[in-house]
């Protein structure tokens, strides 16, 4: 037996951040302090040089999604719009450790997204072609590759819903969520940034067209450029200056069992039966649920969906019979019509929009915090998050990633 | 798991029913007089509220049939059923 | 050593139960738990903490236990359950845990199931409060429901030796129990522990019906079965967790919680050791003191922590040799593997004294177990007496009796139950029956208030918070000292109350100290979350049934026995297996699929195609309907006729296609893709229903009633005439895209001359009864042809041959009718119909959208792999690489003697006759474009 789960993981820094009363006025306010709240602070703060920013929270500061969410990270989208900004964040993570100076625990294990039906493989091998034409390491895999990447998978022919194969993507892989909302708090702290937590936006002012200031549970904040990362939240705060976005926010559910010795080396999705587990550092399966169907700002979501994981996870990986669910509960995801993000300038002058990731949020965390920063600095879209206007759904350029997220929405 | 009373059957469980998304959206009556932007509000853009909602179900596994009901989207509690074709009870403050 | 008192507990002594524990052979009795076993013989550490690999033991004696953690190996191996809610069967084998469980390998044996169950009443916990509660209930007639995570019922009681109303507590429980199953409509369910609770009284529970007995478990029995219990009113009468005090070394095997080691000896007979220095803050540790020096354990000191010991008790306890201590707090211990030595001192500051011995009992004070009331979304208040959160709200359906609303005194817990019992009954909407009396008890421990100590300050880096998890006082500090506030963050970055617990007994406390420590007040605080399950459940139980075959329907058609027979390899299609390719001896697909190919398109072949999906839309605006539904034009078919016709959402883009036809003035036959039936009656209903409520149109899924029978080829009129003899078959009675109702092979049958690949063909449908005989009517009948049963992949061969697309492989939800050279199919005269508008875009007005074209790859050996990209170079340059669009669909082909492709490509339809490039592998492989019409462009073969 090698050293006691655990033992392993790093130490944590002694110092994160401060809770300073907010200012009366920033260059910056981003609303919502998780993932992608941070992760744009700090990058304004590093990439642009700007500083004066205040990350508003109404709760605890990655407390949404960013603690809920099952920590996939993976750049093999179909679409090349959307490899483009995955697979920039991923290059991104691959540097972030050294980058924040915090260990968060990324860990390039691989992911497989099993294919169950011949048209499965078919939009597999599609998928996987592409991904190659655009640079990123994607491989097919048959049922016996499967089996040597993740023994624990069922691959007998002999089941309702057999494995026919699978996408590799040896890079993906996951991190600690907490760690990583964490090393951008501090890092962004460090430079300058106030991170307010237990700071509700209830309105948004503006002027001629343009943002002037939030109104929040803690007084009026006078702001040059107002960020919205909010997701779930997101429709709530576009309506406060009259925006309508075309998304629904749905509960999420996420379960994790109990710490377990490791039996799960890579990442397993399967879009046809709505499974995607890890195992993470500590031994803990963590699995995540399909979408609950209706919208919802509750945070929780209905039993049936996890019993029917339950049941379709079994099915993959009869090994877990007796794995015990320790723990679930839910986020609130907020679904576009393609499955595609919204990230770019709005109608209102200095006022910026990042929500409709969806399940995509976690793994696009450093990507789009280093896209949406340039945006906001230049008040220009960066390249890569320039297709997922919010004009494309008048022209009819969507981006449908409904193939390629991990739950069918 | 909810318990949604049909306002055809009565009360069933969650798993019987389909959801529909937001009530009262008419399909527009010439869609060829509509701007792009106009369609595209019919197509892709519906009401996302933290609060109550009138939104549309179909007890799929049960009647078939389409009704509304107005449903508080933080709590998920159903304030209100009716028939399709009925108006929107006042309940939405 | 033996610490089994010689008589006492719950337990049957004439039995000998053997069990092994980390490989010792040792014995225990029915009515044991394994960690009841493992004291009795005098083990207490049990495995190690996860992360320091210190020794843990037994701290509490039911499912609140921190530390406990076993795998057990017999009959089937399990991991991570606790040795306090293991029951003790002959031939158990567990061992200790590292904190870290293993799972087998080897199948799970087990069955598992569900039952749905609906009351009026669902009283969950069966202590005192619960059971008044729950006989009020059934007293008024009402279905009630009383379910428990114990064996037995009691609660606390079962922990006591404690009279009420001057008889055992144990009869008076016996009493109510036999009145409740005797009661008609009153389920009582032990073992079963309520683990969820969510909207509109849904309550989920686990029921554990054959664990406890071991290799004696029937196989025919669910071993655990999940209740789905939907309940108009609940009362949650969960009881308190006894909270241990934070001091330095608290984690040694032999340190317990008083009142659990109370309950070892009177549930179970057993003495937690032979010398046991109490620590406590509060009355209830000097009951657990006085009883286990009454049945022989050494007891030289109890330490309080108040400033004054109570004044009865303290007489008590001297009466029996024990030295009390007030204004005295425990700060630290010796030992290894076991406590040896606890070192007093009084509170503040001042030198400790060394008391030796074998066990520490502690007693911080009571938690009352609210996580169901939180479930249900009920607000917490901060009880600053109690050092504790408790229910803070009334909710509508669900009420609070007993210890779990922070309340301590027997009687009193039981009047908080009568009165939930009698006010959830009146609001399911009966009357209260006759009044249950309340009992009264003689414990001499008063339930005064006691002392809020959450730690002792001592060596931090030794004193544990979550004994589980390893963290400590330093821990927290740590926390706090980086600047979190929020005990969510506190909670993530120390870990504490994220093990198997939860943080059953250890979430109170880190609250405590992190107020301390930030000089803020708790009632201030915001609670962690309580998040189902309140205990662990396993993946198996969830599952129930809806595993192997069960876990998804299977659908087959009225024939599917005959492709069984035949060899037919299978393809799931949605729900359905259909046959995919019928190989014959040594034919793999490819082999198999030219074979059938060849004979369909030289002779005749077959196949099942009942799998369609038919929808029967009748009523007076039944064509005025689909032609909303569809792009082209349905309302001006004749009658007897038949057309192909497409669908598309409000998107434009296309979402089915499928023959109409129609069967009289208000009457049409429309199917569907198999995949999508249930999607396009779900589309088509949903129109009806909330767009055009005042057109008089009723759709029926008739998919299962009909058999379908595609006869294809040249041969096939000859083989039709045979079999219905009374039909002309002729080309001129019997024109292509017309139906006609006769009898083939004797039955009733309506035959459809429509082709999906080109050849003359006729799709037969009867009803399903006759579906296997029909179909070996056709074999028969086609056999002087050489008839040829074929699957899905010759069926996808023979119509990309002619350019018809699959939807669904051609298409993905990004492809309009035009994109598929379907402009014809879209009427240019309908005013409107769904999707109408969506074609006119600027996305959909750009030339150089994705179009469906053939592929000839120069090579006309090579094979493209399905889903391959389209590039435009015959080098690739460096990535990203511009791509042209994708291969849809590929075959070698019979007709055409060489392979061929349909593909989605951009500006396809301007691109035929270019040369493009398709990566295979390290390879480009060099394709020509072309129309994807590539086998019999004239359609000469159509009608034979």
């Amino acid at each position: 037996m090698s050293s006691p789960p655990g033992a392993h993981l790093p130490e944590h820094p002694d110092f994160l951040w401060e809770n300073p009363e907010p200012k009366a006025s920033y260059d910056v306010v981003v609303v919502g302090g998780g993932g992608h709240g941070l992760a744009t602070a700090y990058y304004l703060a590093k990439v642009h040089g700007i500083t004066n920013v205040a990350v508003l929270e109404k709760g605890w500061l990655a407390g949404g999604n960013m603690a809920r969410n099952t920590t996939i990270i993976r750049s093999n989208y179909l679409w090349d719009e959307s490899s483009g900004i995955y697979e920039h964040s991923l290059k991104l993570w691959e540097g972030l450790e050294e980058d924040l100076g915090y260990p968060i625990l990324f860990d390039q294990r691989g992911v497989l997204n099993l294919a169950h039906s011949l048209q499965d493989v078919r939009d597999s091998v599609r998928r996987v072609n592409a991904n190659r034409l655009n640079g990123i390491d994607a491989e097919w895999v048959d049922p016996a590759g499967v089996k040597e990447i993740c023994p624990i998978v069922n691959i007998s022919q002999d089941v309702r819903y057999p494995v026919l194969g699978a996408t590799y993507q040896p890079r993906a892989g996951i991190a600690k969520h907490d760690y990583v909302a964490w090393g951008y708090a501090r890092a962004a702290h460090a430079m300058g940034v106030d991170l307010i937590q237990n700071c509700e936006v209830t309105g948004l002012e503006t002027s001629g067209g343009r943002i002037t200031a939030v109104e929040t549970s803690r007084g009026r904040i006078a702001a040059g450029k107002v960020a919205l990362c909010a997701a779930g939240h997101s429709s709530v705060l576009a309506k406060m200056v009259g925006l309508r976005l075309p998304l629904a926010s749905h509960p999420l559910q996420a379960l994790v069992s109990e710490l377990l010795e490791p039996v799960h080396p890579t990442v397993v999705m399967s879009n046809a039966v709505h499974v995607y587990v890890s195992q993470a550092h500590k031994g803990e399966l963590v699995m995540g649920a399909g979408i609950d169907s209706y919208n919802g700002y509750g945070q929780r979501g209905s039993f049936h969906i996890i019993e029917q994981q339950m049941s379709a996870a079994l099915e993959l990986f009869p090994i877990f019979a007796r794995a015990h669910l320790l723990r679930t509960w839910a986020g609130i995801v907020d679904v576009s019509p393609d499955a595609s993000p919204i990230v770019g300038l709005t109608p209102v002058g200095g006022l910026y929009l990042n929500c409709g990731w969806g399940t995509g949020g976690f793994k696009a965390t450093p990507g789009v915090g280093h896209c949406f920063a340039h945006t906001i600095a230049n008040d220009k879209p960066h390249p890569f998050n320039e297709p997922f206007t919010l004009e494309r759904f008048t022209t009819g350029a969507l981006v449908d990633e409904h193939g390629a997220a991990a739950v069918a929405h | 798991m909810q318990l949604i009373p049909c306002p055809w059957c009565g009360p069933r469980e969650e798993a019987e029913f389909h959801y529909g998304g937001q009530a009262h959206v008419a399909y527009p009556e010439d869609p060829s007089a509509l701007s792009d932007e106009e369609w595209a509000q019919y197509v892709f853009f519906r009401e996302n509220p933290s609060g109550p909602f009138a939104e549309r179900w179909s007890h799929s596994a049960g009647c078939r049939r389409w009704f509304n009901a107005v449903r508080d989207t933080r709590t998920h509690d159903l304030i209100a059923v009716y028939r399709a074709g009925e108006p929107m009870p006042e309940v939405i403050s | 050593m033996n610490f089994r008192k010689p008589t006492g507990g719950a337990i049957d002594r004439n039995t000998v139960l053997r069990f092994t524990f980390n490989g010792q052979l040792l014995t225990g009795h029915p009515g044991d738990t394994l960690a009841s076993a493992l004291l009795a013989n005098g083990v207490h550490e049990v495995g190690s903490s996860v992360k320091l690999g210190r020794p843990r033991g037994i701290v509490a004696a039911g499912s609140e236990d921190p530390t406990s953690l076993v795998q057990i190996e017999t009959p089937y191996s399990e991991p991570m359950l606790l040795a306090t809610t293991v029951e003790l069967f002959d031939g158990l084998e567990a061992r200790g845990l590292a904190g870290q469980g293993r799972l087998s390998p080897e199948p799970d044996p087990a069955r598992y199931d569900a039952k749905h169950e609906h009351c009026d009443v669902l009283v969950v916990g069966a202590g005192p409060a619960g059971l008044v509660a729950a006989l009020t209930a059934a007293r008024s007639g009402a279905r009630v429901v009383l379910v428990d995570e114990q064996n037995q019922a009691g609660g606390a009681l079962l922990g006591v030796d404690e009279y009420l109303d001057d008889r055992p507590s144990a009869e008076w429980v016996a009493d109510i129990v036999a009145e409740l199953k005797t009661t008609p409509g009153v389920l009582v369910l032990e073992r079963t522990t309520a683990f969820g609770m969510y909207q509109d009284g849904f309550v989920l529970a686990l029921q554990k019906r054959t664990d406890h007995l071991g290799f004696a478990a029937p196989a025919s029995v669910a071993r655990q079965r999940v209740w789905r219990i939907r309940t108009k009113q609940t009362v949650l009468a969960t009881g308190a967790h006894e909270r241990p005090v934070v001091f330095a070394n608290n984690d040694r095997p032999g340190i317990m919680l008083a009142s659990s080691a109370r309950t070892f000896l009177h549930r179970y007979g057993v003495l937690p050791g032979s010398r046991a220095v109490v620590f406590t803050t509060n009355d209830s540790a000097y009951c657990a003191a006085i009883d286990l020096a009454e049945s022989g354990v050494d007891i030289p000191l109890i330490v309080d922590a108040r400033p004054e010991a109570p004044a009865r008790l303290a007489t008590e306890c001297a009466a029996r040799g024990i030295e009390v201590r007030a204004g005295h707090v425990v700060t630290g211990t010796e030992g290894s593997s076991r406590v040896t030595d606890v070192h007093v001192a009084p509170l503040g500051d001042g030198h400790p004294d060394t008391v030796v011995c074998d066990t520490l009992l502690v007693s911080g004070g009571w938690n009352p177990v609210v996580s169901l009331f939180s479930q249900a979304r009920g607000k917490l208040r901060y009880d600053s007496s109690l050092g504790a959160f408790v229910p803070g709200e009334e909710l509508a359906s669900v009420r609070v009796a007993g210890s779990a609303t922070g309340e301590l005194d027997l009687n009193a817990c039981a009047r908080q139950g009568r009165d939930a019992g009698a006010a959830a009954v009146v609001a399911a909407g009966f009357t209260p029956g006759g009044q249950v009396p309340l009992p009264v008890s003689d414990s001499r421990c008063t339930q005064r208030t006691g002392l809020v100590l959450w730690r002792v300050p001592g060596d931090e880096d030794a004193s544990f918070v979550d004994l589980q998890r390893d963290a400590t006082v330093t821990d927290v500090l740590r926390a706090t000292g980086a600047g979190l506030r929020s005990l969510e963050h506190i909670k993530r970055y120390t870990t504490i109350g994220t093990a198997h617990d939860q943080g059953k007994t250890s979430g109170m406390i880190a609250a405590g100290i992190v107020a301390e420590a930030l000089g803020v007040e708790l009632a201030d605080q915001r609670p962690t979350t309580f998040r189902p399950p309140y205990t662990s459940v396993s993946f198996a139980a969830l599952a129930g049934r809806d595993r192997g075959e069960l876990h998804d329907p299977v659908r087959v058609t009225a024939i599917h026995r005959w492709h069984v027979a035949h060899g037919a390899l299978f393809e799931n299609v949605a729900q359905w297996k259909r046959p995919w390719y019928y190989p014959r001896d040594g034919e793999d697909l490819h082999a198999a699929v030219l074979r059938e190919c060849r004979a369909t398109r030289e002779s005749v072949g077959m196949m099942d195609g009942s799998t369609l999906g038919k929808i029967d839309v009748q009523g007076r605006d039944a064509g005025k309907f689909l032609d909303m539904l569809y792009t082209n034009m349905m309302s001006t078919l004749k009658v007897g006729r038949i057309r192909y016709g497409v669908m598309c959402g409000v998107d434009g883009m296309v979402i089915d296609d499928g023959t109409v036809i129609r069967v009289g003035e208000e009457r049409f036959l429309v199917t569907t893709t198999t995949g999508n039936a249930a999607k396009i009656l779900d589309w088509m209903e949903e129109w009806l229903q909330t767009e055009w409520p005042h057109l008089d149109v009723h759709c029926t899924s008739v998919t299962e009633h009909w058999a379908t029978i595609p006869l294809v080829g040249p041969k096939s009129r000859d083989v039709l005439a045979a079999v219905a003899p009374s039909l002309d078959v002729s080309n001129e009675a019997f024109e292509f895209m017309t139906w006609h109702d006769t009898r083939v092979a004797g039955v009733p049958a309506r035959v459809c001359r429509i082709s999906f690949s080109g050849e003359l063909a006729y799709e037969i449908n009867v009803t399903a009864w006759h579906g296997l005989a029909v179909w070996e009517a056709l074999m028969e009948a086609g056999s002087p042809y050489g008839i040829t049963p074929y699957g899905t992949e010759t069926m996808h061969v023979l119509r990309a041959e002619k350019g018809y697309p699959i939807i669904g492989q051609e298409t993905d939800a990004t492809v309009t009718p035009q994109d598929l050279g379907m402009s014809w199919a879209v009427s240019k005269k309908k005013p409107d119909f769904i999707g109408k508008r969506s074609f006119s875009r600027a996305e959909n007005l750009r030339t150089d959208r994705k179009q469906l074209v053939g592929l000839l790859p120069v090579d006309p050996n090579v094979l493209l792999p399905e889903g391959s990209q389209i590039v435009e170079t015959d080098r690739l340059p460096e990535p990203p690489v511009r791509m042209l669009g994708h291969v849809t669909s590929s075959y070698p082909s019979a007709a055409l003697g060489r392979t061929f492709a349909l593909a989605l490509v951009r500006s396809g339809h301007e691109r035929v006759g270019e040369t493009l490039y398709v990566p295979v592998e390290d390879a480009l492989v060099p394709v020509t474009v072309t129309e994807s019409v590539l086998y019999d462009k004239e359609g000469a073969r159509r009608d034979g």
